[in-house]
């Protein structure tokens, strides 16, 4: 039977806190992670199917165009060609995440780099020699588009928001503000490129690979290849990083599954890296508008936020630079506005924090620009801008922890110790400053299943098709399970990855967590009533430790109480509550820089992160995700930059060593600081998403740092030092 | 990866012998490796050299140091002669790469890694470096990390190296054995070359040539630096890098031995930069004539514009530093 709860009213028990296993919210060590570190965990790639054929995609090099011709004798002198495949069914680009269908397909051609054919042979290395080598006739159309700004922008109706008189609020502001900034394209770069092993048994597909929300994904490929949805089985126990970009099913997918059912053997299709930025999605590139009208005290009486994105023709997806900005601060006076251009580019799609990640980053450097115009501390300024309510929706936020998070924040970092003039402070050839920035996400329930059992022996299993794409759904999952029913983590198995179990909310938007973790809950819930009857008590004098059941004086091994598995299905949806209230979670950054002043070389010296995300379940894998953030914010602030010839859209740099991101020797000391908290409005276990949070903002503490440090305000990011020469003296 | 031919050798003579049947050579392979997987290069036999010996580092009777070309580029880094004699060397190389690529990579290949861009790596891509005749991408395109010194119609892309630098600096000498067994000398600062109309050569070295050392002169003194600005702090190619050996005496400059990387088509070195500088006595005026000197042929392209005021404003503080003015160009 499934139970299900529907989130219409908060829920303030706090049943965990009271739960006396004492196991929840500790940094347990994740269960697989000795299998990880020893390399024993398998991956999609590491399955070795007898017979397993090797795939590698073939690229097109024109941008626009269509394919007209694969001359398969080409590669026909390879040793170990088994055969070249492209077909209508090929898709153009991933799909976006929850689609729950295919994105464009066919042999048309959008973008340089697009896959349009498949090269399978016996080995990886003659399959990629044939992907290489092989001929193709490709009809080019020159009616590209390659910057973005070249094309009319579309307005995203749903985004915009014109309330008060925003050109009224600047001309009447005791300080304003109005300052446009770029950001450049972003690729998550998973460690684990992508992989599909696709597998055909008595006409059912079988899926092994590397995917985020394993529900949509089974829909999704079984609309790209015609098949009834439940003739497919997808496989994900282990992903090596997501972001985002392993949400929807992928290209490699369902080439790999095409070639399987030709060859009647399993096809193994991974990505090289090149291959991973050339055809997996992208955050978009942004340019971005705020104004800011504040009166004396720099209380805001006036907010404008306008962003320019880019897509794919036919794309939905518009990057929602605007996300935060709607709840974020007060001013009564606003004027926000999302436009999206087409180009032909790389598909863009959700990036860790779609939205916030560039939205917040610019915002908060607009804060920092308000407060040095207006002489007032940048946490300060943030405080004195905190609304009472929703500022265009008019509802209340459910807990909110951005007061306290900037004050903790403050006085951790020593923030006092900020030079107030910019240039300011020198050691040697190094100039030194701080900078801080707001975090706020949005937070989301989304409905999630789990099967909780039992067992007569003492012992219980978590099964859903929810994933852990490094983010430690494994541990939570257990703790909450042992939590509730007083087991010791180790007496709790939990099982995820495979379509044939619950469906789960899946890896995605930071509501995995929250989602996901309730769906156990409630069945553990459902459990704890039925072992309460059985001890003829009321569920709220039961007591469950270590595997013993407790009512008033008597205390009962469970495993006696147990004649066979009890098994409930949970499922958490969210309810009416969701649009009464406004969730989101909170925090602050700081950052500490040295500039050199010689050759502009920024080095980030230290960065705190201090975070208000409900409930958190286990303290050691919340915290690796904060870091992880908070050092990606560092790439967004001094060095991710997708960049492009404008010419043909193709992308210059396409490998790790070309497309930087932060290396070892970049991050330094990074501290976290979670803020107690239990949001009952937000899920019944109290916790909210957190895996995004931390890259919201980061990067503009490290960039607000700068111009403390520097005088400089870079407004084209990267922050690289031919732009910091450029302004210092 | 096309399927190629792997022969081990033993000793230098049998290097020598696959070196004149043919066969390319690899060592470390952290350059070659790399290409062979994206098929920029597919030789159909490769030598290894690994084995050969040349892995030591001697005592010349100059009183130099003999680098045996095999000598991995960590342990360079990390001989005490170099540390104490020629510290601008070892700096240079632990600038460079990572631990891992320090590790495998050696002396003579780190030499003959290739010049290269973003262009010549994407074989959809036009590339006169790759494939004479087909034009060069770069230009027009993006083009941030490319040279802005020594460039030709051709080819635009600039040697990534950081050793190089240094030795450039230092006025080593490569030891060649050619494939008939003759063994030449080449001053280091001929050995790569510009790429004018013949852009796919990067150095000097005849099809069969082998380098088995480096010969460092005896040791100099002076001040020694390596200052290399970068996109970010580890396993990133120089936007520009500096190597120096500087020297003071009496109030005048005696010494100032100065190469540049990242900056031009080659690793940079303008003997014009020895003849104003010696003799004289330091000054932020003579240090500025020294940067005009060295960047009044400079062009940019662009995205690497900034280049010409990052050599400008390195060269000057290194100087400024080497000499023992303070920030504003007055002795300290």
């Amino acid at each position: 039977m499934t139970e299900t709860r529907t989130m219409d009213r908060p829920d303030r028990r706090n049943i965990l806190d009271e739960a006396a296993q004492g196991v929840i919210g500790t940094p347990m060590d994740r269960p697989e992670g000795k299998l990880k570190v020893s390399g024993t965990a398998t991956y999609a790639h590491e399955y070795n199917l007898p017979g397993t054929a090797f795939g590698v995609l073939v690229r097109a090099t024109v941008p626009s165009g269509r394919l007209a011709h694969v001359n398969e004798t080409s590669v026909a002198d390879i040793e170990g060609i088994l055969g070249v495949y492209s077909d209508e069914r090929f898709l153009r680009n991933p799909a976006q995440g929850g689609a729950n269908e295919a994105p464009v397909q066919g042999t048309d051609i959008d973008y340089f780099g697009q896959a349009v054919a498949l090269v399978v042979a016996e080995t990886f290395e003659a399959a990629r020699d044939g992907a290489t080598r092989i001929q193709l006739r490709l009809d080019a159309d020159d009616d590209g588009v390659f910057d973005p700004a070249s094309s009319p922008p579309e307005a995203q109706p749903d985004e915009a928001v014109d309330q008060g008189d925003l050109s009224a609020a600047m001309a009447d502001a005791a300080h304003s503000i109005d300052v446009t900034y770029t950001t450049p394209g972003h690729n998550s770069a998973a460690m684990e490129p992508h992989c599909s092993v696709a597998e055909w048994q008595d006409g059912n597909l079988i899926l092994r690979g590397s995917y985020q929300m394993l529900k949509y994904n089974r829909n999704e490929i079984a609309d790209a290849i015609g098949i009834d949805p439940a003739k497919v089985r997808i496989l994900s126990p282990y992903v090596g990083g997501g972001f985002g970009s392993k949400l929807g099913i992928a290209p490699e997918a369902v080439a790999a599954a095409i070639a399987a059912k030709a060859l009647n053997r399993p096809v193994c299709v991974a990505l090289t890296r090149q291959q991973v930025f050339e055809n997996v999605m992208r955050r978009s590139e942004s340019k971005q508008r705020v104004r800011l009208a504040a009166d004396k005290d720099g209380k805001l009486s006036g907010l404008g936020h306008e962003a320019w994105v880019s897509n794919l023709p036919e794309e939905s997806f518009a990057e929602p630079v605007l996300q935060a900005t709607h709840f974020l601060y007060g001013g009564d006076s606003r004027k926000l506005d999302l436009y999206l251009h087409r180009v032909n580019r790389i598909c863009a799609g959700s990036v860790r924090a779609p939205g916030e990640a560039i939205g917040m980053q610019i915002l908060e450097n607009a804060m920092d620009e308000l407060a040095h115009e207006a002489g007032i501390d940048p946490v300060e300024l943030r405080i004195r801008n905190i609304p009472d309510m929703h500022p265009e929706k008019d509802i209340p936020y459910t807990s909110r922890k951005m007061e306290e998070a900037l004050r903790t924040g403050a006085e951790a970092f020593g923030w006092d110790k900020r030079p107030a003039k910019p240039a300011t402070r020198r050691e040697g050839e190094w100039l030194v400053g701080m900078g801080m920035a707001t975090a706020a996400r949005i937070n989301m329930l989304q409905a999630s299943e789990a099967r909780v059992t039992l067992k007569a022996d003492g012992t219980a299993i978590v099964e859903t098709d929810m994933t852990d794409i490094g983010t430690g759904t494994y541990s939570i999952l257990t703790q909450i399970a042992a939590e509730m029913l007083g087991l010791p983590s180790e007496r709790v198995t939990t099982i995820l990855g495979d379509t044939d179990l619950p469906p789960a909310a899946g890896s995605g938007g930071s509501w995995g967590a929250a989602s996901s973790g309730s769906s156990v809950f409630v069945a553990c819930e459902e459990i704890r009533e039925r072992i309460a009857e059985r001890l003829d008590c009321k569920p709220d004098e039961l007591t469950l430790k270590d595997g013993q059941a407790i009512c008033g004086n008597r205390s009962t091994p469970l495993a006696d109480l147990l004649d066979s598995d009890i098994c409930v299905e949970g499922r958490i949806e969210s309810g009416k509550l969701s649009q009464k209230v406004q969730s989101a979670t909170y925090g602050a950054h700081f950052a500490e820089v040295a500039v050199n002043a010689v050759t502009g070389e920024t080095r980030v010296r230290r960065m705190l992160g201090v975070f208000g995300c409900g409930r958190i379940l286990n303290e050691k894998t919340a915290r690796s995700q904060c870091i992880g953030g908070m050092t990606w914010g560092m790439g967004i602030a001094l060095h991710e930059d997708l960049m492009f010839d404008l010419r043909d859209g193709h992308l210059t740099n396409r490998d790790l060593a070309e497309y930087h991101v932060p290396v070892n020797l970049d991050v330094p000391q990074q501290d976290v600081i979670f803020i107690d908290e239990r949001d009952g409005e937000s899920s019944p276990i109290q916790a909210k998403g957190i895996g995004e949070l931390g890259i919201c903002g980061a990067a503009a503490a490290i960039t607000n740092a700068i111009f403390n440090a520097t005088g400089v305000r870079v407004r084209d990011y990267p922050a690289t030092l031919d732009k910091i020469i450029a302004e210092m003296a | 990866m096309r399927p190629f031919e792997y022969q081990r050798c033993d000793t230098v003579t049998d290097a020598r012998q696959a070196g004149a049947g043919g066969s390319r050579f690899i060592a470390g392979g952290t350059n070659l490796l790399d290409l062979m997987k994206l098929q920029i290069e597919t030789p159909q036999d490769l030598a290894d050299i690994n084995r050969i010996g040349l892995d030591t580092i001697d005592e010349t009777d100059e009183g130099g140091l003999r680098i045996g070309a095999l000598v991995r580029n960590s342990d360079c880094a990390a001989d005490a002669r170099i540390l104490r004699d020629y510290p601008v060397l070892a700096r240079a190389i632990l600038a460079g790469a990572s631990g891992q690529l320090r590790n495998r990579a050696t002396t003579g290949g780190n030499l003959c890694q290739r010049t290269r861009c973003s262009y010549f790596y994407d074989t959809a891509m036009p590339c006169n470096k790759r494939e004479p005749g087909t034009g060069c991408g770069a230009r027009g395109g993006q083009n941030r990390n490319m040279a802005v010194l020594g460039t030709s119609e051709h080819c635009i892309a600039t040697y990534p190296g950081d050793m190089a630098v240094a030795m450039y600096a230092l006025d080593a000498t490569v030891e060649i054995q050619a494939a008939d067994g003759g063994t030449r000398l080449l001053p280091v600062r001929q050995f790569h070359r510009l790429p004018g109309d013949t852009p796919e050569r990067d150095n000097e070295l005849d099809e069969g040539e082998l380098i088995t050392a480096v010969l460092l002169p005896k040791p100099v003194g002076g001040k020694h630096g390596y200052r290399k600005a970068r996109d970010r702090a580890s396993y990133a190619f120089a936007l520009v890098s500096l190597a120096s050996v500087v020297e003071v005496s009496d109030g005048k400059i005696a010494r100032a031995d100065l190469a540049f990387g990242s900056l031009g088509t080659r690793p940079w070195h303008d003997p014009r930069l020895e003849q104003l500088l010696v003799g004289e006595e330091p000054s932020k005026a003579l240090f500025e004539k020294a940067a005009d000197t060295l960047l009044a042929e400079a062009k940019g392209f662009g995205g690497n514009d900034f280049k010409i005021p990052l050599a400008r404003r390195m060269l000057i503080a290194t100087l400024a530093d080497a000499t023992g003015l303070n920030a504003a160009g007055e002795p300290a």
